[in-house]
């Protein structure tokens, strides 16, 4: 083989490398929880002792209040979660006909709310909503997240991925690059993980307190020097959906926690 | 609201040490963070926690600003009698909360 | 996000409130902080002699984030009427604070210790004080590094 064309491959590689990130293969993915410190990973294991449990039991209590001008709990329809929402959460973010688009847990409460209930929708990250979707979530922990994709999803799904590939902010840093490339590498001394939201809304040590994957999402886009997009924005709906379907499969965790 | 959770057994032998944990809901403001004008958030923590048997104090904690947020507080005692374990929080600005959980000991 | 107009608000407010800097930067604050625990600990001891042993203080060695430290002290003691633990103190040294819990208990404890969770705002030494019925004191100590301190961060993100 001669120089030139031993060179043209390895030019075609650099030239690349820029540009692709390399997809975690299905039998390295791991969870958040694995990349965490013993004493943090027995934080969350102990529902006596998890804090995320407190809006859990917050939203178990919400589950049952009446709310509205029809005076109707989630119960009245959807009876005991414990049995009607199993395997829901698994399936969001999920596509919704009447808005034809996809929404998170969030704001599927939020139209129940405002369509069966005849409510206020609750504001995002407000406790109550974090609570609500924190007790649903928790219905299905256990369970492999179930993002099914079809025609009408695809669209979303795309610019979700999109996103995630593509570099932003003043950092000019794409969340490929950390999390699908130098995950267990470290940043700052503490270490990097593969992203995958796999235990939302989650108690974070950080934010002392419960908060859901879009709060994540904006702290780490302000992270990177990039404007943030409000809460329920279609763009961060968007990367939600590409995040759970890329960790398809991943048991849910909710609540979880994390440093 | 889930203000706390106690997890203590609802039985147990007569001089068996029993474990038992609790969990308050409490922000546990330290009175060093700021806003972003720089103005000091005030102190606003839960200052004591007490647990009572059958009336008795047999656990007290007096909590500082460096116990965390949403404090986990986990310890043991003897089963002595059938009755009512009693779990009181007190802190700053009125904050007050108390939870039983009864036990039967044979 | 800070539009132009908060940043100005912002920037004249920090000029207007020079004593909230003066605070972070005193050159001192390892001096003074390891003073106040001394003081703290005098408060509970006295004059008395503090021996090293039956305490056990556990942390882990390295942390995740120091805003919440799991922490458990356990005390050697037959827990009776004659002999046993009267009070668990735990003190930082560089926390803005040396205290951090204080636990009053008795022979009906069955087993003297807490399991808690704590705030570490710096890489530090953690120190657990045992006050037996007889009156003697002794302690454990355990040093802890922390990468991400808690009291400094304004977790606003």
């Amino acid at each position: 083989m001669g120089v030139r064309s031993r060179l043209a491959p390895a030019v075609a590689c650099i030239l690349l490398g820029l540009a692709a990130a390399a997809e975690i293969p299905p039998g390295e993915r791991r969870s958040g929880y694995e990349f965490m410190s013993r004493e943090t990973r027995a934080i969350q294991d102990d529902d006596a002792g998890n804090p995320g449990m407190l809006w859990v039991l917050d939203g178990e209590a919400l589950w049952n209040r009446k709310a509205g001008s029809t005076s109707r709990a989630c119960a009245d329809c959807h009876g005991d979660a414990r049995t009607s929402m199993k395997g829901v959460a698994a399936r969001y973010p999920a596509f919704d006909a009447a808005t034809r688009r996809p929404v998170n847990l969030e704001q599927r409460v939020n139209l129940c709310r405002t369509a069966r209930q005849k409510a206020q929708p609750l504001a995002f990250e407000s406790k109550e909503l974090l609570a609500l979707a924190a007790y649903v979530a928790r219905q299905s922990r256990g369970l492999p997240i179930n993002i099914a994709i079809d025609a009408r999803s695809k669209p979303f799904l795309d610019a979700g991925s999109e996103t995630f590939h593509r570099r932003q902010g003043q950092l000019n840093l794409a969340c490929a690059q950390c999390h699908d490339d130098h995950w267990s590498g470290k940043l700052a001394g503490s270490p990097i993980t593969q992203a995958h939201p796999t235990g939302y809304p989650l108690y974070r040590l950080e934010w002392q307190g419960l908060g859901s994957l879009e709060r994540r999402l904006r702290g780490c886009l302000t992270g990177v020097r990039a404007e943030s997009y409000p809460y329920g924005a279609p763009e961060l709906v968007d990367l939600e959906l590409y995040l759970r379907w890329r960790a398809n499969g991943m048991k849910i965790e909710t609540p979880a926690v994390r440093p | 609201m889930a203000r706390a959770i106690v997890n203590a057994p609802a039985q147990a032998k007569r001089g068996e040490i029993i474990e038992i944990k609790t969990l308050a809901a409490h922000a546990m403001e330290t009175g060093f963070r700021r806003t972003q004008l720089g103005e000091l958030i005030p102190r606003d923590i839960i200052r004591r926690f007490t647990c009572s048997y059958n009336g008795v104090e047999v656990y007290r904690v007096d909590l500082h600003p460096a116990v965390a947020a949403n404090p986990l507080i986990a310890f043991t005692t003897t089963a002595t009698e059938t009755g009512t374990l009693s779990f009181q929080w007190v802190g700053d600005n009125g904050y007050s909360v108390t939870e039983i959980a009864p036990i039967r000991v044979e | 996000m800070t539009t132009r107009r908060e940043f100005l608000v912002l920037a004249a407010a920090s000029l207007a409130a020079p004593t909230a800097a003066k605070a972070q930067l005193d050159p001192n604050l390892a001096a003074k902080r390891k003073a106040a625990y001394e003081e703290a600990l005098g408060k509970v001891v006295g004059g008395a002699r503090v021996r090293a042993g039956r305490v056990k203080l556990q942390l882990p060695p390295l942390i995740d984030n120091g805003n919440s430290v799991p922490l458990s002290v356990a005390v050697e003691s037959p827990m009776t009427a004659a002999d046993h633990v009267k009070a668990i103190h735990v003190f930082t040294q560089r926390n803005p604070l040396p205290d951090v819990v204080s636990v009053h208990l008795g022979p009906r404890a069955g087993r003297a210790g807490i399991s808690t969770r704590v705030r570490l705002a710096d890489t530090q030494t953690v120190v657990a004080i045992a006050e037996l019925s007889d009156g003697t004191f002794w302690s454990d100590s355990a040093e802890v590094v922390v990468t991400l301190s808690a009291c400094l961060e304004e977790g606003l993100i």
